[in-house]
């Protein structure tokens, strides 16, 4: 394509307009931002942005409708993790039992290194028992590595209760449909 | 041996070299602000001492506007490990930054920045040559950047090098010849007498506009402020001059532009802005109290702000000259106006007397 550049004219030429019309784009813009306030920097800590529905952050255990332990440490997520970010220590024949109904078994320690994570949602895909979620925290920071090793404590603290989802209500109410009682009341 | 002239001339240098300092630290600081402000942005609002967040108001005020950030960026300079690459050129490493800082320091020794405080002038030195002992500092000021061109050994660096030394002389040359209609109407070299004959008859921009709008590009060209930064042009040369240095050594070469831009405000403002004067309120005549004379140094320093934001405010509106428009704007256009400029003004005071 050939592009027509006409000769500038004198006037163009002793660059008076273009710097008065520089002067007049630098000026309005420092004026809206001093005194309008029209401004794009976002002041991060002060200020967040809003996350969106699906998105995936750090993976938190969360506890069910009565504050309990969904976790049943059966071990998957640590086995479809990909960087092998978490790891379950499983309570073994003596140890505690879960403390809640419709489990047998609780883990006795849970890890995620969060230095591992990559934040994929495989763990979240695999549980059974829909005890850990990606929920929306993106900015998991510590001052040393073994801080960024989150505990069972911690990433229970961290999930909270997840009331939404009670899978084993949902479980009664299909196996009343199905007039069959595999489920423990 | 004159004692009281030693002891005074020791306590304005001091005074006038911390306050340049300072100046040109809060210069750093509204260069970052102003860009902010110019390209929609907050600029430097953190930087705070642990003990500001207890002083109520005035303490987070402070801090909004940045008012810490030059001590924390002074305090980083200095600890910062200072780094010689292997290949350099030592001495003349160490010497180029000297070299950079020492004449912009000296060229702020001539410029009256207050009539008199007792019966101190307020002026370092009250040279009968002051524009051309300004000339003559300012022109030495391309061998530091030369110097450190040559010395990093460096590709860039050497390159901002040979553009600062083609570029400050060709201006240099239109910048001198821009004043000389101005000691051509003054009739005189010495910047005290030239603030003096612009109070009996009005600011020498109404007689020479033509000399400042010359002299006003030459000093952007002079001090290497955009439009005319080709030999620091971050773009294509990645520092320029300064490529290759570090920690304070850099920081001198960052003094030494600000210094040079306080200066080059200084001298316009001396030369075509009457200096110190105001006409009206009594500022136009040497002050008798020593509230005038404070009052007649905010002036001047409230003047020479104003070019001040100016250098800064040109920085982010223009792109930088290309080589070629560069040199034809200096020799081509600025040399020959200047020279019509000074047989126009002969001619006119000539027919006058």
């Amino acid at each position: 394509m050939i592009v027509n550049r006409k000769p500038l004219t004198f006037w163009e030429r002793l660059y008076l307009p273009a710097i008065a019309g520089g002067l007049k784009v630098t000026l309005r813009h420092a004026w809206r931002t001093l005194f309008r306030g029209k401004v794009v920097t976002m002041e991060y800590p002060e200020q967040k942005w809003a996350v969106p529905t699906d998105y995936r952050g750090a993976p938190y255990l969360v506890k069910d409708q009565d504050g309990n332990t969904k976790c049943v440490s059966c071990q998957l997520c640590e086995f479809v993790c990909p960087p092998k970010a978490i790891r379950i220590t499983p309570p073994g024949p003596a140890g505690q039992i879960a403390d809640r109904p419709n489990a047998e078994k609780m883990p006795e320690e849970f890890e995620i290194n969060f230095l591992r994570c990559i934040y994929c949602g495989l763990c979240q895909e695999v549980c059974p028992e829909e005890a850990i979620f990606l929920l929306k925290d993106y900015s998991l920071t510590g001052q040393s590595r073994d801080e960024m090793i989150y505990d069972k404590e911690k990433l229970l603290a961290l999930g909270g209760t997840h009331g939404g989802i009670q899978k084993w209500k949902h479980k009664l109410e299909e196996a009343k449909e199905q007039e069959t009682f595999p489920v423990k009341i | 041996m004159d004692w009281n002239f030693i002891i005074f001339s020791v306590v304005k240098v001091a005074v006038v070299i911390g306050a340049v300092l300072t100046m040109v630290a809060y210069a750093v600081l509204a260069e970052r602000k102003i860009s902010a402000w110019i390209q929609d942005r907050v600029g430097p609002n953190r930087c705070a001492p642990p003990f500001a967040r207890y002083i109520p108001f005035v303490g987070t005020f402070l801090t909004r506007i940045g008012f810490f950030q030059p001590m924390a960026d002074g305090l980083k300079a200095f600890l910062k490990e200072d780094f010689m690459p292997a290949g350099v050129r030592k001495v003349y490493f160490w010497l180029a930054p000297a070299l950079a800082i020492i004449p912009a320091m000296l060229v702020v020794a001539v410029i009256p920045f207050g009539s008199q405080i007792g019966a101190q002038k307020m002026v370092i030195a009250d040279l009968n040559v002051g524009i051309l002992y300004t000339f003559g500092i300012v022109s030495l000021g391309v061998y530091g950047i030369v110097l450190a061109g040559y010395a990093a050994n460096s590709k860039y660096p050497f390159l901002g090098g040979i553009r600062s030394s083609a570029q400050m002389i060709s201006y240099e040359i239109s910048m001198g010849m821009s004043v000389i209609p101005v000691l051509l109407i003054a009739g005189n070299l010495n910047l005290s007498r030239i603030i003096g004959w612009q109070a009996d008859h009005g600011w020498m921009v109404i007689y020479a506009p033509v000399s400042f709008v010359i002299f006003l590009i030459a000093a952007f060209a002079e001090t290497n402020r955009l439009p005319f930064d080709l030999p620091e042009a971050e773009t294509e040369l990645v520092g320029g001059y300064h490529t290759e240095y570090s920690s304070m050594k850099f920081a001198l070469f960052f003094l030494a532009e600000y210094s040079n831009m306080i200066a080059s405000s200084g001298m316009m403002v001396t030369l075509f802005f009457g200096g110190w004067t105001l006409p009206f309120w009594g500022l136009d005549h040497a002050a008798t109290s020593l509230g005038m004379g404070l009052v007649q140094i905010f002036v001047f320093l409230a003047k020479m702000l104003l070019f001040m934001v100016l250098f800064i405010w040109v920085r982010w509106m223009f792109p930088r000259f290309r080589y070629d428009q560069l040199m034809d704007l200096g020799w081509r256009r600025f040399v020959p106006l200047a020279l019509v400029n000074i047989l126009v003004t002969a001619v006119i005071l000539w027919m006058k007397s």
